[in-house]
């Protein structure tokens, strides 16, 4: 009888604390939920993503996502990439990820494909930005009904059009991404034909799913959908959001200081 | 009871979101160090935070450790903050080593001298990869 009545204590005590981690928001600095909300929700507003957002961990792929096979341009552009994990992973010491090691942009879509970190979605009569705590950097997908651009030149965050496709499914489509970022954290690669769709659905007010299907042609041999229904949660409205910026300066301190002693031979 | 609330609350801390950029292929999978030393830089920095600590070897001969942590965000997560070391605190760190028995590794948990324990992570679990 005491044991069970510990456990129920010690139950009760997880389960408060476990609400508590999720309805807290600090004034300054979260760094996201801690769990997705539970109970009943209201239904999705119509045409609206705004918002600041969080798919937890489930945003974050260390070991990348699997990707639709090589050509064999695409085998020799991977060769060139040693990732710090994934299925390709070389020791810390030999990675050459240029977001890790450089500093350099992390770039679209890896911005989805890896470092989905918390989001702010602000709407306007002809735009979405999308303002993403990872690099705090922006988007801009324009809703106005323009055309994407025929032979752009590349863009880290390449060029985005967006239109709903019904009341809570924002279609979005992107080109002229730089080829000089990789795809994932497993360093897969993409060229500057890589066209990417993003599919964001709200399922009701405080989660939508998305869905991320990729076509490159020349270093994929067919299409794939990447990221299938992720579920985003919406966070407490008045969220700030940490900074999480890769700088040069802290990637070379820790080049320095850890990655070059932990060669092997 | 202590140790049942104790169990409850690691097992809150530790669900927390994980990140993590680079795998273990350096790291001496499994093995454990712990080792009682004075802090000279605690480095708050994407994309892992470090901890560089001087401490005594076998043989007497001090060497200056350095061992990583998660990226600030996950720190946080976990109640770690840019003012968790100073200069000169006495900390026992236990830490997963490198394989080539370089002064690196991975923190898993540090003991600060007030007997209070920081997490910062679980071992690895043994990469599958090469």
């Amino acid at each position: 009888m005491r044991q069970h009545l510990a456990l129920f204590i010690v139950a009760s005590l997880a389960v408060f604390a476990s609400v508590l981690m999720r309805a807290q928001v600090l004034p300054w600095n979260n760094a996201g939920l801690s769990g997705p909300p539970t109970g009943p929700s209201a239904p999705a507003p119509r045409r609206d993503l705004s918002g600041t957002w969080d798919a937890g961990n489930a945003g974050i792929q260390p070991t990348g996502h699997i990707a639709a096979p090589f050509t064999a341009q695409g085998e020799q552009m991977a060769k060139a990439n040693h990732p710090g994990n994934g299925t390709r992973l070389v020791s810390v010491a030999d990675d050459n990820d240029p977001l890790s090691t450089m500093g350099d942009p992390t770039g679209f879509p890896r911005i989805i494909m890896y470092e989905l970190r918390p989001f702010q979605i602000v709407q306007t009569s002809n735009q979405v930005l999308i303002l993403y705590m990872f690099e705090k950097r922006w988007r801009v997908i324009w809703t106005d009904g323009r055309a994407l651009p025929t032979n752009p030149d590349p863009r880290w965050y390449g060029y985005s059009v967006g239109r709903w496709v019904d009341d809570t499914t924002l279609v979005v489509n992107t080109v002229g991404t730089d080829d000089r970022t990789w795809l994932d954290n497993a360093g897969n690669p993409h060229s500057n034909s890589l066209r990417v769709e993003e599919r964001y659905h709200r399922v009701n007010q405080r989660t939508m799913e998305l869905t991320v299907t990729l076509d490159d042609p020349v270093v994929y041999t067919k299409p794939w959908t990447a990221v299938e229904k992720l579920q985003i949660n919406l966070m407490p409205n008045g969220s700030d959001l940490m900074e999480m910026i890769p700088s040069a300066s802290e990637a070379a301190a820790y080049r320095r200081v850890i990655a070059s002693q932990a060669k092997t031979k | 009871m202590r140790k049942m609330i104790i169990a409850t609350l690691g097992l809150l801390l530790v669900s927390v979101p994980l990140a993590a950029h680079h795998g273990a292929a350096a790291l001496d999978t499994g093995k454990e160090i712990t080792l009682k030393g004075t802090v000279t830089e605690w480095i708050w920095s994407n994309p892992h935070c470090f901890l560089q600590f001087d401490a005594k070897d076998d043989t007497g001969t001090v060497r200056n450790w350095a061992v990583e942590t998660q990226n600030p965000t996950a720190m946080t997560q976990r109640g770690w903050s840019r003012t968790s070391f100073k200069a000169g605190d006495e900390v026992t760190v236990i830490l997963e080593p490198v394989k080539n028995s370089q002064p690196i590794g991975r923190l898993l948990t540090v003991v600060l001298p007030n007997g209070q324990k920081l997490i910062a992570a679980p071992p690895t679990v043994p990469a599958t990869a090469p």
